[in-house]
């Protein structure tokens, strides 16, 4: 009885994959898990553009969560981080033609 | 007391000495005004990501500021009187440095109830141990 309800406990976790997902372009491996939350990044620096510029798209547009797999909370406060970057020319508005 | 970090941007044919100047000038305005100067960082020169008031380059300055409303007044007004800054930006960090905190407090609190990073392990020792007592 204890063996049987150990089990599934330990094996969801590592089955959270959810395959395919139908999205063809993967941006970053970790496709379903928040980069913010795995990483412990409390405080989403707008200066810090290594690691903003991983969430905005070749034409500086910011990216959608269905994406990049971040957390509603935490897109919030990229989003706000990543137009303060781009207030002081950081990151680019728009980029392209 | 708040807390302030206000960046800004000085035009590239600026030469290195003009900049430390500023600073300094800048230091002053911010303890003349009743202010405490935290931190000033030289974030060096950088391409821009876009075109500022015709210009590709610029130097990035970094202020971290203790400080009252007058205080970020005082210093906006002086940046912008300044012709050799083109741009600047204003935050306040005190409140998300308060949550932050408070979000670190929480996961070491939940870290000390159970140990989450290895609860792989645990999880299946546990299970074990119930099995042989049983």
């Amino acid at each position: 009885m204890a063996e049987q309800k150990s089990g599934p406990g330990p094996s969801e976790r590592p089955a959270r994959r959810e395959g395919g997902g139908g999205g063809r372009r993967q941006y970053f491996r970790r496709r379903k898990v928040c980069k913010f939350c795995t990483e412990k990044i409390d405080v989403i620096d707008y200066k810090d553009v290594r690691l903003i510029g991983q969430f905005v798209s070749e034409r500086g547009k910011i990216l959608p969560r269905r994406l990049t797999g971040t957390c509603s909370p935490h897109q919030r406060t990229l989003s706000l981080a990543i137009k303060r970057a781009r207030n002081i020319a950081l990151l680019p508005f728009a980029t392209g033609v | 007391m708040h807390k302030y970090e206000i960046i800004f941007l000085i035009r590239p044919d600026v030469a290195e000495e003009e900049v430390d100047k500023l600073i300094t000038q800048m230091e002053g305005v911010v303890t003349s005004t009743g202010g405490k100067v935290e931190k000033v960082d030289k974030m060096g020169r950088r391409r821009l990501a876009y075109r500022v008031a015709g210009h590709r380059e610029g130097h990035y300055v970094l202020f971290l500021l203790e400080g009252l409303g007058d205080t970020v007044k005082e210093f906006e007004r002086r940046l912008k009187v300044t012709d050799a800054v083109i741009k600047y930006l204003t935050v306040r960090v005190d409140e998300d440095l308060k949550r932050a905190e408070k979000y670190k407090a929480l996961r070491a609190k939940q870290e000390a109830r159970r140990p989450r990073s290895k609860s792989a392990p645990a999880a299946t020792a546990a299970p074990q141990a119930a099995a042989e007592t049983a």
